[in-house]
Protein backbone atom coordinates (compact mmCIF):
# COMPACT_ATOMS: atom_id res chain seq x y z
CA UNK A 1 0.00 0.00 0.00
CA UNK A 2 1.36 3.54 -0.86
CA UNK A 3 2.18 6.00 1.55
CA UNK A 4 -0.47 8.94 1.32
CA UNK A 5 0.43 12.01 3.36
CA UNK A 6 -2.11 13.98 1.71
CA UNK A 7 -4.73 11.76 2.05
CA UNK A 8 -3.49 11.24 5.36
CA UNK A 9 -3.35 14.82 6.13
CA UNK A 10 -7.11 14.29 5.76
CA UNK A 11 -7.66 12.44 9.10
CA UNK A 12 -6.13 15.50 11.13
CA UNK A 13 -9.34 17.95 11.22
CA UNK A 14 -6.88 20.95 11.99
CA UNK A 15 -5.63 20.53 8.63
CA UNK A 16 -9.18 21.55 7.50
CA UNK A 17 -8.96 24.75 9.39
CA UNK A 18 -8.03 27.71 7.24
CA UNK A 19 -6.46 31.15 8.88
CA UNK A 20 -7.10 34.62 6.90
CA UNK A 21 -8.78 32.08 4.18
CA UNK A 22 -5.34 30.09 3.34
CA UNK A 23 -4.37 26.45 4.83
CA UNK A 24 -2.34 25.81 7.44
CA UNK A 25 1.28 24.34 6.78
CA UNK A 26 2.40 22.67 9.84
CA UNK A 27 6.30 22.18 10.05
CA UNK A 28 6.39 22.38 14.57
CA UNK A 29 5.53 18.58 14.90
CA UNK A 30 8.99 18.15 16.74
CA UNK A 31 6.87 20.55 19.15
CA UNK A 32 4.10 18.78 19.08
CA UNK A 33 2.01 16.80 16.84
CA UNK A 34 -1.55 17.28 15.26
CA UNK A 35 -4.34 14.94 16.42
CA UNK A 36 -6.19 12.81 13.95
CA UNK A 37 -9.77 12.31 14.04
CA UNK A 38 -9.53 8.50 15.72
CA UNK A 39 -7.53 10.04 18.74
CA UNK A 40 -10.33 13.08 19.26
CA UNK A 41 -13.02 10.58 19.00
CA UNK A 42 -11.39 8.22 22.03
CA UNK A 43 -11.06 10.98 24.17
CA UNK A 44 -14.57 12.35 23.57
CA UNK A 45 -16.24 8.29 24.13
CA UNK A 46 -14.70 8.98 27.79
CA UNK A 47 -16.28 11.84 28.52
CA UNK A 48 -19.13 11.04 26.71
CA UNK A 49 -19.66 7.19 27.86
CA UNK A 50 -17.99 6.66 30.59
CA UNK A 51 -16.54 9.57 32.88
CA UNK A 52 -15.87 7.39 35.93
CA UNK A 53 -13.09 7.22 38.08
CA UNK A 54 -11.18 3.81 37.77
CA UNK A 55 -9.94 0.88 40.42
CA UNK A 56 -12.21 2.31 42.78
CA UNK A 57 -16.01 1.47 41.28
CA UNK A 58 -17.40 -2.11 41.42
CA UNK A 59 -19.80 -0.89 38.81
CA UNK A 60 -20.23 -1.46 35.33
CA UNK A 61 -19.34 2.03 34.35
CA UNK A 62 -15.87 1.84 36.65
CA UNK A 63 -15.15 -1.64 35.73
CA UNK A 64 -15.18 -0.76 31.66
CA UNK A 65 -13.06 2.35 32.38
CA UNK A 66 -10.38 0.86 34.44
CA UNK A 67 -10.17 -2.03 31.43
CA UNK A 68 -9.92 0.72 28.73
CA UNK A 69 -7.15 2.36 31.08
CA UNK A 70 -5.00 -1.17 31.69
CA UNK A 71 -5.71 -1.89 27.75
CA UNK A 72 -3.68 1.63 26.74
CA UNK A 73 -1.30 0.20 29.01
CA UNK A 74 -1.02 -3.32 27.42
CA UNK A 75 -0.94 -0.85 24.12
CA UNK A 76 1.95 1.04 25.15
CA UNK A 77 4.33 -2.01 26.10
CA UNK A 78 3.17 -3.66 23.05
CA UNK A 79 4.08 -0.61 21.07
CA UNK A 80 7.18 -0.74 22.21
CA UNK A 81 7.80 -4.16 22.58
CA UNK A 82 8.16 -4.12 26.76
CA UNK A 83 7.75 -7.41 28.31
CA UNK A 84 5.04 -6.38 30.27
CA UNK A 85 2.34 -3.66 30.83
CA UNK A 86 3.93 -3.40 34.69
CA UNK A 87 6.85 -1.58 32.98
CA UNK A 88 4.68 1.45 31.43
CA UNK A 89 3.99 4.18 34.27
CA UNK A 90 1.75 6.53 32.77
CA UNK A 91 3.20 10.60 33.50
CA UNK A 92 2.12 13.32 32.76
CA UNK A 93 4.78 13.45 29.58
CA UNK A 94 8.58 12.87 28.91
CA UNK A 95 9.48 15.96 31.49
CA UNK A 96 8.08 14.41 34.41
CA UNK A 97 9.34 10.95 33.59
CA UNK A 98 12.82 12.51 33.49
CA UNK A 99 11.91 14.01 36.79
CA UNK A 100 10.37 11.22 38.50
CA UNK A 101 13.66 9.41 37.82
CA UNK A 102 16.29 11.94 38.79
CA UNK A 103 14.67 12.75 41.91
CA UNK A 104 13.43 8.65 42.55
CA UNK A 105 16.19 7.25 41.17
CA UNK A 106 18.91 9.68 42.88
CA UNK A 107 18.16 9.21 46.37
CA UNK A 108 19.50 5.35 45.78
CA UNK A 109 22.60 7.11 44.87
CA UNK A 110 25.68 7.00 47.08
CA UNK A 111 26.90 10.68 47.51
CA UNK A 112 29.93 11.48 44.80
CA UNK A 113 28.38 9.17 42.22
CA UNK A 114 28.99 10.73 38.45
CA UNK A 115 25.61 11.70 35.96
CA UNK A 116 26.65 11.98 32.84
CA UNK A 117 24.75 13.52 29.75
CA UNK A 118 25.24 15.38 26.33
CA UNK A 119 25.13 18.78 25.62
CA UNK A 120 22.70 17.79 22.82
CA UNK A 121 19.49 17.26 25.52
CA UNK A 122 16.81 19.21 25.74
CA UNK A 123 16.61 21.28 29.35
CA UNK A 124 13.70 18.51 30.42
CA UNK A 125 17.10 16.24 30.48
CA UNK A 126 19.11 18.80 31.98
CA UNK A 127 17.87 20.94 34.69
CA UNK A 128 15.66 17.92 37.10
CA UNK A 129 19.48 16.29 37.03
CA UNK A 130 21.49 19.91 38.18
CA UNK A 131 18.89 20.20 40.73
CA UNK A 132 19.39 16.62 42.04
CA UNK A 133 23.33 17.15 41.84
CA UNK A 134 22.97 20.39 43.90
CA UNK A 135 21.04 18.42 46.89
CA UNK A 136 23.61 15.38 47.14
CA UNK A 137 27.00 15.26 46.32
CA UNK A 138 26.99 14.17 42.64
CA UNK A 139 29.08 15.31 39.93
CA UNK A 140 27.45 16.26 36.61
CA UNK A 141 29.14 16.03 33.04
CA UNK A 142 28.00 16.28 29.46
CA UNK A 143 29.45 14.45 26.40
CA UNK A 144 30.33 16.95 23.54
CA UNK A 145 29.20 16.70 20.02
CA UNK A 146 31.73 16.56 16.77
CA UNK A 147 31.67 18.95 14.31
CA UNK A 148 28.50 17.11 12.51
CA UNK A 149 26.23 17.57 15.46
CA UNK A 150 27.04 13.78 16.08
CA UNK A 151 27.87 12.66 19.73
CA UNK A 152 31.45 12.45 20.31
CA UNK A 153 32.04 8.95 21.28
CA UNK A 154 35.69 9.54 21.85
CA UNK A 155 34.81 12.03 24.57
CA UNK A 156 31.86 9.75 25.88
CA UNK A 157 34.65 7.31 26.72
CA UNK A 158 36.36 9.57 28.64
CA UNK A 159 33.36 11.23 30.55
CA UNK A 160 32.13 7.19 31.92
CA UNK A 161 34.18 6.06 34.07
CA UNK A 162 33.72 3.65 37.46
CA UNK A 163 32.07 6.38 39.46
CA UNK A 164 29.66 6.67 37.23
CA UNK A 165 26.09 5.95 38.17
CA UNK A 166 23.63 6.90 35.72
CA UNK A 167 24.17 8.23 32.23
CA UNK A 168 20.60 9.46 30.60
CA UNK A 169 21.06 10.89 26.78
CA UNK A 170 18.59 11.54 23.67
CA UNK A 171 17.87 8.92 21.12
CA UNK A 172 17.15 11.13 18.66
CA UNK A 173 18.32 15.48 19.02
CA UNK A 174 15.22 17.30 18.79
CA UNK A 175 17.63 20.47 17.18
CA UNK A 176 20.09 18.70 15.17
CA UNK A 177 17.64 15.48 14.80
CA UNK A 178 20.83 13.62 14.91
CA UNK A 179 20.30 9.56 15.42
CA UNK A 180 22.20 8.50 18.05
CA UNK A 181 23.37 4.90 18.20
CA UNK A 182 21.80 3.94 20.67
CA UNK A 183 22.47 0.60 21.09
CA UNK A 184 26.24 0.91 20.20
CA UNK A 185 26.84 3.43 22.72
CA UNK A 186 25.02 1.73 25.40
CA UNK A 187 27.13 -1.59 24.60
CA UNK A 188 30.24 0.32 24.97
CA UNK A 189 29.36 1.77 28.33
CA UNK A 190 28.17 -1.40 29.43
CA UNK A 191 31.87 -2.62 28.77
CA UNK A 192 33.26 0.45 30.90
CA UNK A 193 30.89 0.49 33.79
CA UNK A 194 28.29 -2.54 33.78
CA UNK A 195 26.52 -1.28 36.83
CA UNK A 196 25.55 2.00 35.14
CA UNK A 197 22.04 2.69 34.74
CA UNK A 198 20.98 4.10 31.36
CA UNK A 199 18.08 6.16 30.90
CA UNK A 200 17.04 7.23 27.11
CA UNK A 201 14.64 10.39 26.31
CA UNK A 202 13.00 8.59 23.00
CA UNK A 203 10.27 11.50 22.72
CA UNK A 204 11.32 12.70 19.47
CA UNK A 205 12.18 8.34 18.53
CA UNK A 206 9.12 6.93 19.80
CA UNK A 207 6.40 8.66 17.68
CA UNK A 208 9.15 8.71 14.46
CA UNK A 209 10.38 4.79 13.68
CA UNK A 210 9.88 1.41 14.83
CA UNK A 211 11.97 0.58 18.32
CA UNK A 212 11.78 -2.60 20.48
CA UNK A 213 13.06 -1.28 24.11
CA UNK A 214 14.36 -4.39 25.13
CA UNK A 215 16.40 -4.85 21.78
CA UNK A 216 18.32 -1.58 23.23
CA UNK A 217 20.04 -2.62 25.96
CA UNK A 218 18.83 0.60 28.28
CA UNK A 219 17.03 0.69 31.93
CA UNK A 220 14.57 3.20 31.45
CA UNK A 221 12.78 4.87 28.47
CA UNK A 222 10.44 8.40 28.13
CA UNK A 223 8.28 9.73 25.90
CA UNK A 224 5.42 12.01 25.09
CA UNK A 225 2.27 11.22 24.02
CA UNK A 226 1.35 14.55 22.76
CA UNK A 227 4.15 14.01 20.24
CA UNK A 228 2.71 11.10 18.51
CA UNK A 229 -0.61 11.82 17.73
CA UNK A 230 -1.76 11.59 20.91
CA UNK A 231 -3.49 14.33 23.35
CA UNK A 232 -1.32 16.46 25.68
CA UNK A 233 -0.95 15.90 29.80
CA UNK A 234 0.17 11.68 29.37
CA UNK A 235 3.58 10.15 28.92
CA UNK A 236 4.95 6.91 29.34
CA UNK A 237 8.10 6.38 31.93
CA UNK A 238 9.59 2.26 30.86
CA UNK A 239 11.56 0.70 33.00
CA UNK A 240 12.77 -2.62 33.84
CA UNK A 241 10.65 -4.71 36.35
CA UNK A 242 12.90 -4.80 38.97
CA UNK A 243 14.65 -1.38 38.74
CA UNK A 244 11.12 0.00 39.20
CA UNK A 245 10.35 -1.63 42.31
CA UNK A 246 13.49 -1.02 43.17
CA UNK A 247 12.85 2.89 43.07
CA UNK A 248 10.94 4.98 45.68
CA UNK A 249 7.48 6.97 44.72
CA UNK A 250 7.62 10.18 42.94
CA UNK A 251 4.26 11.67 44.67
CA UNK A 252 2.65 9.81 47.61
CA UNK A 253 -1.48 10.08 47.89
CA UNK A 254 -4.09 7.72 46.78
CA UNK A 255 -4.23 4.64 44.34
CA UNK A 256 -0.41 4.28 45.01
CA UNK A 257 -0.77 3.20 48.61
CA UNK A 258 -1.10 -0.59 50.10
CA UNK A 259 -2.32 0.41 53.44
CA UNK A 260 -2.40 3.69 54.97
CA UNK A 261 -2.31 4.08 58.73
CA UNK A 262 -1.76 7.75 60.77
CA UNK A 263 1.48 6.99 61.05
CA UNK A 264 3.00 5.41 58.21
CA UNK A 265 2.05 3.74 54.72
CA UNK A 266 3.21 1.00 52.63
CA UNK A 267 3.09 1.34 48.77
CA UNK A 268 1.29 -0.27 45.82
CA UNK A 269 3.36 -2.31 43.12
CA UNK A 270 4.89 -0.73 40.70
CA UNK A 271 3.68 0.93 38.14
CA UNK A 272 0.72 1.83 40.54
CA UNK A 273 3.38 3.22 43.00
CA UNK A 274 4.16 6.25 40.52
CA UNK A 275 0.52 6.94 39.81
CA UNK A 276 -0.81 8.49 42.72
CA UNK A 277 -4.12 10.04 42.62
CA UNK A 278 -6.67 9.78 39.86
CA UNK A 279 -4.79 9.72 36.13
CA UNK A 280 -5.24 11.16 32.69
CA UNK A 281 -7.87 8.17 31.48
CA UNK A 282 -8.87 10.18 28.15
CA UNK A 283 -5.42 10.54 27.79
CA UNK A 284 -4.42 6.90 28.58
CA UNK A 285 -7.01 6.10 26.46
CA UNK A 286 -6.47 8.92 23.44
CA UNK A 287 -2.70 7.91 23.32
CA UNK A 288 -3.57 4.18 22.84
CA UNK A 289 -5.66 5.62 19.71
CA UNK A 290 -3.03 7.01 18.87
CA UNK A 291 -0.50 4.36 18.94
CA UNK A 292 -3.06 2.14 16.77
CA UNK A 293 -2.99 5.02 14.43
CA UNK A 294 0.30 4.99 14.01
CA UNK A 295 0.61 1.18 13.48
CA UNK A 296 -2.09 1.13 11.05
CA UNK A 297 0.09 3.61 8.94
CA UNK A 298 3.12 1.53 10.01
CA UNK A 299 6.24 3.25 11.82
CA UNK A 300 8.49 1.94 9.59
CA UNK A 301 6.77 3.63 6.50
CA UNK A 302 6.73 6.90 8.55
CA UNK A 303 10.38 6.76 8.82
CA UNK A 304 10.79 6.05 5.11
CA UNK A 305 8.69 8.98 4.36
CA UNK A 306 10.47 10.79 6.95
CA UNK A 307 13.70 10.24 5.61
CA UNK A 308 12.40 11.17 1.95
CA UNK A 309 11.04 14.22 2.83
CA UNK A 310 13.78 15.40 5.05
CA UNK A 311 16.39 14.75 2.18
CA UNK A 312 13.96 17.15 -0.37
CA UNK A 313 13.74 19.75 2.11
CA UNK A 314 17.79 19.71 3.03
CA UNK A 315 18.25 19.73 -1.35
CA UNK A 316 16.32 22.54 -1.35
CA UNK A 317 17.10 24.21 1.97
CA UNK A 318 20.71 24.12 0.47
CA UNK A 319 19.87 25.83 -2.48
CA UNK A 320 19.38 29.39 -0.85
CA UNK A 321 21.89 31.55 -0.18
CA UNK A 322 22.72 32.47 2.94
CA UNK A 323 20.87 29.42 4.98
CA UNK A 324 23.47 27.36 7.95
CA UNK A 325 21.76 24.22 7.93
CA UNK A 326 22.69 22.57 11.67
CA UNK A 327 23.30 18.80 12.26
CA UNK A 328 23.99 15.58 10.54
CA UNK A 329 24.44 15.80 6.55
CA UNK A 330 22.43 12.94 5.63
CA UNK A 331 18.78 12.53 5.95
CA UNK A 332 19.34 8.72 6.61
CA UNK A 333 21.27 9.66 9.95
CA UNK A 334 18.40 12.37 11.44
CA UNK A 335 14.95 12.54 12.36
CA UNK A 336 12.50 14.50 10.59
CA UNK A 337 13.52 17.60 12.16
CA UNK A 338 16.04 20.26 10.85
CA UNK A 339 17.51 23.57 12.80
CA UNK A 340 18.81 26.19 10.34
CA UNK A 341 19.58 30.24 9.81
CA UNK A 342 18.73 32.73 7.29
CA UNK A 343 22.20 34.86 7.52
CA UNK A 344 21.13 38.13 8.17
CA UNK A 345 17.58 37.63 9.37
CA UNK A 346 16.78 36.78 13.28
CA UNK A 347 14.59 33.93 14.08
CA UNK A 348 11.97 35.37 15.58
CA UNK A 349 11.65 37.55 12.17
CA UNK A 350 11.96 34.36 10.02
CA UNK A 351 9.20 32.91 12.02
CA UNK A 352 7.19 35.84 11.79
CA UNK A 353 7.68 36.44 8.30
CA UNK A 354 6.68 32.53 7.49
CA UNK A 355 3.16 33.16 10.13
CA UNK A 356 1.39 35.51 7.93
CA UNK A 357 1.83 32.78 5.21
CA UNK A 358 0.14 30.62 7.71
CA UNK A 359 3.91 28.39 7.61
CA UNK A 360 4.48 27.38 11.13
CA UNK A 361 7.78 26.94 12.27
CA UNK A 362 9.62 27.20 15.66
CA UNK A 363 12.38 29.83 16.03
CA UNK A 364 14.51 29.91 19.25
CA UNK A 365 16.40 27.35 21.16
CA UNK A 366 13.85 25.09 21.26
CA UNK A 367 14.32 24.21 25.02
CA UNK A 368 18.00 22.93 24.10
CA UNK A 369 20.06 26.57 25.37
CA UNK A 370 23.42 24.35 25.88
CA UNK A 371 23.11 23.30 22.74
CA UNK A 372 22.91 26.42 20.81
CA UNK A 373 25.91 28.08 22.85
CA UNK A 374 27.93 24.88 21.87
CA UNK A 375 27.20 25.64 18.18
CA UNK A 376 27.96 29.73 18.77
CA UNK A 377 24.36 30.60 18.02
CA UNK A 378 21.74 32.66 20.00
CA UNK A 379 18.61 30.61 18.59
CA UNK A 380 17.28 29.15 15.40
CA UNK A 381 14.72 28.38 13.02
CA UNK A 382 13.40 24.82 13.17
CA UNK A 383 11.38 22.77 10.71
CA UNK A 384 9.89 19.32 11.22
CA UNK A 385 7.76 17.00 9.40
CA UNK A 386 5.35 14.35 10.08
CA UNK A 387 3.01 11.87 8.50
CA UNK A 388 0.96 14.29 7.44
CA UNK A 389 3.43 16.56 5.63
CA UNK A 390 4.15 16.54 1.93
CA UNK A 391 6.64 17.69 -0.60
CA UNK A 392 4.31 20.59 -0.85
CA UNK A 393 4.46 21.56 2.64
CA UNK A 394 8.79 22.08 1.87
CA UNK A 395 7.79 24.02 -1.16
CA UNK A 396 5.72 26.30 0.92
CA UNK A 397 8.67 26.55 3.57
CA UNK A 398 11.05 27.33 0.67
CA UNK A 399 8.48 29.80 -1.23
CA UNK A 400 8.28 31.52 2.62
CA UNK A 401 12.15 31.59 2.94
CA UNK A 402 13.06 32.93 -0.33
CA UNK A 403 10.44 35.55 0.36
CA UNK A 404 11.43 36.29 3.69
CA UNK A 405 15.24 36.87 2.57
CA UNK A 406 13.95 39.31 -0.46
CA UNK A 407 11.88 41.30 2.33
CA UNK A 408 15.16 42.04 4.73
CA UNK A 409 17.93 41.82 2.51
CA UNK A 410 17.37 43.78 -0.24
CA UNK A 411 15.80 46.41 1.49
CA UNK A 412 18.83 46.54 3.64
CA UNK A 413 21.21 49.56 1.94
CA UNK B 1 3.46 41.59 7.87
CA UNK B 2 1.83 44.07 9.81
CA UNK B 3 4.43 43.46 12.68
CA UNK B 4 6.78 44.65 9.73
CA UNK B 5 5.88 47.93 8.86
CA UNK B 6 8.16 50.12 6.61
CA UNK B 7 9.02 52.18 9.90
CA UNK B 8 9.90 48.99 11.60
CA UNK B 9 12.37 47.95 9.29
CA UNK B 10 13.64 51.27 8.48
CA UNK B 11 14.63 51.97 12.39
CA UNK B 12 15.90 47.86 12.16
CA UNK B 13 17.95 48.80 9.21
CA UNK B 14 19.25 52.48 9.71
CA UNK B 15 18.99 52.10 13.77
CA UNK B 16 19.35 55.86 15.00
CA UNK B 17 21.89 56.72 17.71
CA UNK B 18 23.81 53.30 17.49
CA UNK B 19 27.22 53.19 18.77
CA UNK B 20 28.53 53.91 22.28
CA UNK B 21 29.36 56.76 24.38
CA UNK B 22 32.75 57.25 26.47
CA UNK B 23 33.79 59.00 29.11
CA UNK B 24 31.97 59.43 31.84
CA UNK B 25 28.17 57.62 30.25
CA UNK B 26 26.55 54.79 32.13
CA UNK B 27 26.39 51.64 30.47
CA UNK B 28 23.74 49.00 30.75
CA UNK B 29 23.81 45.44 29.25
CA UNK B 30 20.03 43.40 29.10
CA UNK B 31 20.20 39.99 27.30
CA UNK B 32 16.80 37.68 26.68
CA UNK B 33 18.15 34.51 26.81
CA UNK B 34 15.01 33.09 25.70
CA UNK B 35 15.62 34.28 21.85
CA UNK B 36 19.74 35.20 22.04
CA UNK B 37 18.94 39.09 21.90
CA UNK B 38 21.06 41.52 23.19
CA UNK B 39 21.19 45.16 23.88
CA UNK B 40 23.63 47.60 25.48
CA UNK B 41 22.60 50.98 26.15
CA UNK B 42 25.00 54.09 27.43
CA UNK B 43 23.34 56.96 28.45
CA UNK B 44 24.98 60.35 29.45
CA UNK B 45 23.14 63.29 31.44
CA UNK B 46 23.38 66.71 31.53
CA UNK B 47 21.29 68.77 34.42
CA UNK B 48 18.49 66.03 34.95
CA UNK B 49 18.49 65.93 30.81
CA UNK B 50 19.43 63.24 28.70
CA UNK B 51 21.94 64.65 26.65
CA UNK B 52 23.24 61.53 24.79
CA UNK B 53 22.26 58.20 24.50
CA UNK B 54 23.34 55.25 22.13
CA UNK B 55 22.87 51.59 22.08
CA UNK B 56 24.20 48.30 20.37
CA UNK B 57 22.90 45.06 20.17
CA UNK B 58 21.88 41.81 18.15
CA UNK B 59 18.13 40.75 18.15
CA UNK B 60 15.13 40.19 15.72
CA UNK B 61 13.70 43.65 13.90
CA UNK B 62 11.18 44.44 16.37
CA UNK B 63 13.95 44.52 19.22
CA UNK B 64 16.32 46.73 17.50
CA UNK B 65 13.68 48.91 16.19
CA UNK B 66 12.10 49.09 19.53
CA UNK B 67 15.55 50.56 21.31
CA UNK B 68 15.77 53.16 17.68
CA UNK B 69 12.85 54.28 18.50
CA UNK B 70 12.95 54.43 22.00
CA UNK B 71 16.75 56.09 22.07
CA UNK B 72 14.99 58.73 20.16
CA UNK B 73 12.34 59.59 21.96
CA UNK B 74 13.43 60.01 25.08
CA UNK B 75 16.65 61.96 23.83
CA UNK B 76 16.69 65.14 25.71
CA UNK B 77 13.59 63.96 27.79
CA UNK B 78 14.10 64.55 31.99
CA UNK B 79 15.13 61.47 33.66
CA UNK B 80 11.69 61.54 35.53
CA UNK B 81 9.95 61.73 32.17
CA UNK B 82 11.70 59.19 30.77
CA UNK B 83 11.26 56.83 33.28
CA UNK B 84 7.43 56.80 32.74
CA UNK B 85 7.76 55.56 29.76
CA UNK B 86 6.11 52.33 29.57
CA UNK B 87 4.62 49.37 27.03
CA UNK B 88 1.91 51.50 25.59
CA UNK B 89 4.67 54.22 24.57
CA UNK B 90 6.04 51.80 22.97
CA UNK B 91 3.38 49.90 21.10
CA UNK B 92 2.87 53.52 19.54
CA UNK B 93 6.56 53.75 18.61
CA UNK B 94 6.37 50.89 16.44
CA UNK B 95 2.32 52.03 15.72
CA UNK B 96 1.22 48.09 16.02
CA UNK B 97 0.22 46.11 19.03
CA UNK B 98 1.94 43.64 20.22
CA UNK B 99 1.33 39.68 20.36
CA UNK B 100 2.15 37.95 23.97
CA UNK B 101 4.75 36.14 22.03
CA UNK B 102 6.68 39.63 20.63
CA UNK B 103 6.38 41.79 24.05
CA UNK B 104 9.81 40.61 25.26
CA UNK B 105 11.64 41.80 22.11
CA UNK B 106 10.07 44.98 22.27
CA UNK B 107 10.40 45.43 25.87
CA UNK B 108 13.74 44.59 26.42
CA UNK B 109 15.50 47.83 25.22
CA UNK B 110 12.88 49.95 27.48
CA UNK B 111 14.13 47.51 30.78
CA UNK B 112 17.71 48.54 29.62
CA UNK B 113 17.42 51.70 29.32
CA UNK B 114 15.45 52.08 32.42
CA UNK B 115 18.35 50.56 34.52
CA UNK B 116 20.48 53.12 32.83
CA UNK B 117 18.38 55.97 33.59
CA UNK B 118 18.36 54.79 37.32
CA UNK B 119 22.21 53.88 37.69
CA UNK B 120 23.21 57.40 36.27
CA UNK B 121 20.55 59.03 38.52
CA UNK B 122 22.32 57.13 41.25
CA UNK B 123 26.20 58.24 40.19
CA UNK B 124 24.92 61.90 40.61
CA UNK B 125 24.47 61.89 44.00
CA UNK B 126 27.42 62.66 45.98
CA UNK B 127 29.09 59.62 47.18
CA UNK B 128 29.30 58.80 50.65
CA UNK B 129 32.36 59.72 52.71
Amino acid sequence: MNFNPSKIAGDFPVLSRKINGAPIVYLDSTASSLKPLAVIEEIDRYYRELSVNIFRGVYNLSEEATALYENARQTAADFIGASSASEIVFTRNATESLNLLAASLTKKLAAGSGIVSTVMEHHANIVPWQVAAGEKDFTLSFVDIDENGKLDLADLRKKINKKTAVFTFTYVSNVLGTINPVREIISQIKKINSKIIIIVDAAQAVPHMPLNVQDLGADFMVFSSHKMCGPTGIGVLWGKQHLLEMLPPYQTGGEMIREVRLDSSTYNESPYKFEAGTPHIAGAMGLAAAMKYLQGKGLDKIRQHEIKLTAYALEKLKSIENVAIYGPEKAENRGGVIAFNLKGVHPHDVAQILNSENICIRSGHHCAMPLHTRLNIGSSCRASFYLYNSEKDVDALLQGLKNTAKFFLKKRC
Amino acid sequence: MDLYRDNILDHYQNPRNWGSLTGSAVKVSHNNPSCGDSITVSLKLDSGKIADIKFTGNGCAISMASASMLTEYIMGKSVTDALVVKREDVEKLLGTKLTLARLKCALLPLETIRQALVESAKTRLPKPS
